[in-house]
């Protein structure tokens, strides 16, 4: 691990000020940062610590809707009570992340800017040719082993997954990134990899993620999230799905819905598509199943990957069900 | 280090062999006190790290090292042009040859071999100076694994070779037939301390502490290596944070620590990152195998034809031996087994818990199931139809065995009576529930070991021996056999383990620890015992000399003839003895053997014995029983209960005999379910080589685990009575899970791991 100067910034400005130097990265709960500097990933000049600052580890649940401060830990979030009976995607999205260690430190700020699991991208020394890490040089995972790879949003530059699983549930709910100057949909914060998969956000240097505001909606309060793994816990997804669903009073018409995915896609990905299959339909069950198909139109399989584009599309539909007991067991 | 008992928990019984004494170390680990090899506080430390190769085969050409050197802290950088001036040491198999020894190799053979080292005075800094060593390398062409298509065949290893009657043409009469291939992948120990030590000169003694399985077999390879006597080096290891295998030898790591703090003269510590972990030691091979079962309408077997092979390095052969349960599972009139090794670009595999055997078991195991499933028969009732009545491979009858009881017990306590023996046929709305059985075997190997027992004026017992604890009981064990023979309660017992100055002795590996060192300490503790006692009858100031009696009873801390009369305890009888100390030491070879035949007892496998050398079989059995839950949508399976019965023979604690056999089937259902080293077929490098990504089962996979001893005594396997526990856990655990995947899903899965993407 590199030499670098730690810096506690006294206020956000200041850890802006220092965090638009090159070279310099910011420290909140350090699970990813630690974990990419022992690989040699990133290798910070200066880190900069913001977890000090003052008042951005609130958590509210209004009217609006729900504002988390960007220093909340995933396990104060996932353990909230209004959260969990509001917004229980958001909830069960962290609690059945990483570890309970790693939920105590880890920040909802720093989830957000999760890196890659992709195996070539953390290897540096074994693989130097990869587009994330080294722009131009290629990409290692391309003929490698892509078992855990993205299958939509990929492009010839980069296949890595997007690895979290709070931002599928923000995504799905149209939460909105506070950057401080600006607001930003969680949406438009992550990037579409196309020719530069090294950018993964809009965030500019210098630019802090202050919190993230989700709207109320009757969706989001009838929501889950379901994480389909190898591993009961500690693991990514190997896919996933964030849905909201709310039904018209007949307990069977769509009114609104919500679906994203996780761990298929190189960010958090909303499926519209999905959405608007469904959206005024009476549901029932084969329906369900071939909307749920949609999830992955555009979707490309690179071998080891393939089953994800089988498994993701049922896993939205068990989701879906599992919102609509009206239809029976289903589920 | 020494370690008391706790003097809390237990109850009576506790104190002799066969009671369930809490772990004696228990409150030491548990408390953080417990000192790990890398946590020993050493001054004026240096720090070493290792540069592993990037290619898979080739050689160095070069190493540029100028901005290493320049970089803070750096104090030593070496590489394959360095005159290390080591000598190759004695392998496992006793063979030594005369050449050199580099340990960091200008040939590189796989992706991941060390071929520079950087010291620095922190670990930070030799980290960031190895990221600055640039090697140029000149490639050649490598076979990345055994599913290469260059891999080729590989090379019969034919004293592996098991064959009686006329396997083929039986076969080809039998009115029912099964074949199958059954494939597993590379697997990792994964514990969860590193590889590593901290190296220490001073003059031409060397110290090492380093966790090790063995302390004499290791501490005789550095010796050799730097050409020192072996009393030279001085190996401590008094606990271990996980082995399963990888810590039976010393290894290149280990080399180059040792010579870079002799060279700069002040104490090495170096230690493995996780990623290499994977490469430092090797894991269990990948294996692949072809099993033909032949059997009448009713299920009797005609005939077994076994054809396997396991990948290994091109530098050494380790067979992984998908043969080694086959021939003496069943009754069977009729066998032919091969096995094969297929040199590929890895770091040489190595021993990870139940060698051999476990491949082995879920070859014959699963094939079993698929010959019960095409009979329609219950897999319970074809085993038991084929019960083995003795060994047919060796001729000799089975010291013990009770795989029958195993089975039967184990099948009582699962339920299996009620199974619907038709696949699908249990479920839970969208999950799938699947009942499924197999078989294990381990071997009953021994070696000769050495004890030695001091009793002290104040009276403690204390047992002296090299041997390791390395979580499995060896100090709890040891302590009760002592207070057994001297009557005294656990708490006045001191072990002192862990120590290459001590006595020799067995690896604690090959699940021959156990039987091995307790034969010796059994043997010095009773020899102890009798010299008190001559001592007490004729002592002229012993107490006891008066009573005229010809023997005496050490017991309830007292010792008396025979319960009656004066007594002493044991401080008193040593003091009317006039003795601070008495000192014995007694080992298991023959009398007579020579100083040369002890060391090498105690730092070869050369003395040790497998199960056939006698007039008997002796293995240790299991029958595992499990259920699984098979998301129908997802396919994820999860194991949501087990059942394993043993036949290991007399257990010398149960609690820690439980909780071995538990840490067995943990680890299997890992295997059956998670584990698989990634290989990039481009470079044979494992790309899945950390924690996060080669999967082990968290809490959350492991449901409620009961175990059932159904052993007895076996005075063949041991003297006192015991046979191995440690790796035949683990045996049969993964055939019976993806047996009692078939039964959820109908879906027959014959390549470890079990994973998602083979059920959907």
């Amino acid at each position: 691990m590199k030499d670098f100067s730690y810096l506690r910034a006294a206020s956000a400005e200041e850890a802006s000020r220092a965090a638009q130097q090159a070279g310099a990265m910011l420290l909140a709960g350090g699970t990813t940062l630690l974990d990419l500097a022992k690989c040699g990933v990133t290798e910070p000049d200066t880190v900069v610590d913001i977890t000090r600052l003052a008042g951005l580890d609130t958590i509210n649940v209004g009217e609006g809707g729900l504002t988390i401060g960007a220093l909340a830990t995933m396990s104060a979030v996932a353990d909230h009570p209004e959260v969990k009976t509001q917004f229980p995607a958001i909830a069960q999205s962290l609690s059945l992340a990483a570890s309970a260690q790693l939920r105590n430190m880890a920040t909802i700020g720093g989830n957000l800017l999760q890196r890659t699991r992709c195996a070539y991208f953390r290897d540096p020394q074994a693989f130097p040719a990869c587009n994330k890490r080294a722009p131009g040089s290629g990409c290692s995972a391309l003929g490698g082993v892509t078992r855990n790879h993205a299958v939509l949003g990929t492009s010839e530059k980069c296949i890595a997954t997007y690895p979290g699983d709070l931002a599928v549930a923000l995504v799905a709910f149209d939460a909105v990134v506070d950057l401080g100057t600006r607001q930003v949909p969680v949406d438009d914060f992550f990037l579409p990899y196309g020719e530069a998969p090294e950018r993964e956000t809009l965030l500019q240097p210098g630019e802090i993620i202050r919190g993230i505001t989700v709207p109320a909606s009757v969706a989001a309060r009838q929501s889950v999230y379901l994480k389909v793994r190898d591993r009961q816990s500690y693991e990514f997804a190997a896919a996933s799905a964030a849905v909201g669903l709310e039904l018209e009073a007949d307990g069977r018409t769509v009114s609104d819905i919500h679906v994203a995915l996780g761990g298929v896609a190189t960010k958090p990905w909303r499926a519209l598509a999905v959405e608007q299959a469904l959206i005024g339909k009476a549901l029932d069950a084969d329906l369900v199943r071939s909307a749920s198909r949609l999830s992955m139109e555009g979707a490309v399989s690179h071998g080891d990957n393939a089953y994800k584009i089988e498994l993701a599309p049922r896993v939205v539909a068990r989701a879906i069900l599992q919102l609509a007991p009206s239809l029976g067991d289903l589920a | 280090m020494t370690i008391m008992a706790p003097r809390k928990f237990g109850d009576s019984s506790d104190g002799v062999v066969g009671g369930r004494q809490t772990r004696f170390e228990g409150d030491l680990k548990v408390t953080g006190a417990a000192k790990y090899a890398l946590e020993h506080p050493v001054e004026n430390l240096a720090h070493g790290v290792l540069v592993p190769s990037t290619i898979p085969a080739g050689r160095v050409v070069s190493v540029d090292m100028q901005a290493a050197l320049a970089s803070p802290g750096v104090l030593l950088v070496l590489t394959p042009e360095d005159d290390f001036g080591m000598r190759v040491a004695t392998d496992w198999g006793g063979n030594r040859p005369d050449e050199p020894y580099y340990p960091l190799s200008r040939e590189v053979r796989y992706n991941g071999e060390p071929v520079a080292a950087v010291i620095a005075e922190s670990r930070e800094q030799a980290v960031a100076a190895a990221k600055l060593i640039r090697v140029t390398y000149e490639e050649a062409p490598h076979v990345a694994s055994l599913d290469d298509p260059n891999a080729g065949e590989g090379n019969l290893l034919e004293h592996l070779s098991a064959s009686w009657g006329d396997a083929e043409a039986a076969y080809a009469a039998a009115p029912v037939k099964v074949e199958a291939e059954y494939k597993t992948p590379r697997e990792y120990h994964v514990a969860m301390e590193p590889h590593g030590l901290t190296a220490k000169w001073d003059g031409d003694q060397l110290t090492v502490w380093e966790p090790s399985q063995w302390s004499h077999g290791m501490a005789r390879s550095y010796a050799e290596w730097f050409g020192l006597p072996f009393e030279n080096v001085h190996l401590i290891s008094p606990f271990i944070g996980g082995g399963f295998g990888s810590k039976g030898a010393a290894l290149a790591h280990g080399a180059v620590a040792a010579f870079a703090a002799r060279k700069l003269g002040r104490p090495v510590k170096l230690a493995l990152t996780r990623p290499q972990n994977f490469t430092g030691y090797g894991g269990r091979a990948a294996t692949r195998q072809t099993i033909k079962l032949g059997a009448t309408q009713d299920g009797v077997l005609q005939a077994i034809v076994h054809r396997g092979a396991s990948e290994t390095s091109t530098y050494g052969v380790w067979p992984e031996q998908t043969g080694a349960a086959t021939p003496i599972m069943y009754k069977v009139e009729n066998l032919s087994s091969e096995h094969r090794v297929v040199p590929v670009n890895t770091v040489t595999p190595g021993a990870l818990r139940g060698p051999g055997k476990n491949p082995s078991a879920f070859g014959i195991e699963t094939a079993m199931d698929e010959l019960a499933a095409q009979l329609g028969m219950d897999p319970l009732e074809l085993r038991l139809k084929n019960y083995a009545d003795r060994d047919y491979q060796s001729g000799k009858p089975w010291s013990t065995r009770r795989l029958r009881e195993a089975m039967t017990e184990g099948a009582e306590a699962f339920g299996w009576s009620k199974r619907n023996h038709a696949p699908r046929s249990m479920r839970d709305g969208r999950t799938l529930i699947g009942w499924g059985m197999a078989c294990g075997t381990f071997p009953v190997i021994q070696a000769p070991s050495e004890a030695m027992i001091r009793i002290l004026g104040n009276g403690r017992v204390e047992v002296v021996s090299g041997a390791i604890d390395m979580g499995q009981g060896t100090y709890t064990i040891l302590a009760q056999t002592a207070a057994e023979i001297f009557g005294v309660p656990v708490d006045q017992v001191e072990v002192h383990l862990g120590d290459s100055r001590m006595p020799g002795s067995a690896i604690a590996g090959g699940s021959m620890l156990a039987g091995s060192i307790l034969g010796a300490v059994h043997k010095a503790a009773s020899a102890a015992r009798d010299e008190l006692i001559g001592l007490a009858l004729s002592e002229p100031s012993s107490p006891l000399r008066d009573t005229g009696a010809n023997t005496l009873t050490f017991s309830g801390g007292r010792v008396s003839v025979g319960g009656e009369g004066p007594s002493l305890t044991l401080p008193e009888l040593m003091q009317s003895l006039g003795r601070d100390v008495l000192e014995i030491r007694r080992n298991t070879l023959p009398d007579g053997a020579s100083m040369e035949d002890q060391h090498q007892a105690w730092t070869t496998m050369a003395k040790v014995e497998g199960p056939t050398m006698g007039e008997y079989s002796m293995h240790s059995w299991c029958a595992h029983f499990a259920e699984v839950r098979v998301d129908e949508d997802f396919g994820t399976v999860r194991l949501s209960r087990m059942v394993s019965a043993f036949d290991c023979g007399r257990l010398y604690n149960p609690r820690m005999v439980e909780s071995q056999w538990r840490g067995g089937i943990i680890m299997g259902i890992g295997q059956a379910l998670l584990e698989e080293g990634l290989v990039d077929m481009r470079n044979g490098r494992t790309v899945n080589n950390n924690v996060a990504d080669y999967l082990v089962p968290t809490n959350a996979d492991v449901p409620d685990i009961q175990v059932i001893s159904v052993g007895v005594p076996d005075y063949n396997a041991s003297a006192l009575g015991g046979k191995g526990v440690g790796e035949v856990g683990i045996v049969g655990v993964a055939p019976a899970i993806a047996n009692a995947v078939f039964h959820a899903t109908g879906k027959r899965v014959r390549e470890l791991p079990v994973t998602l993407e083979k059920l959907i």
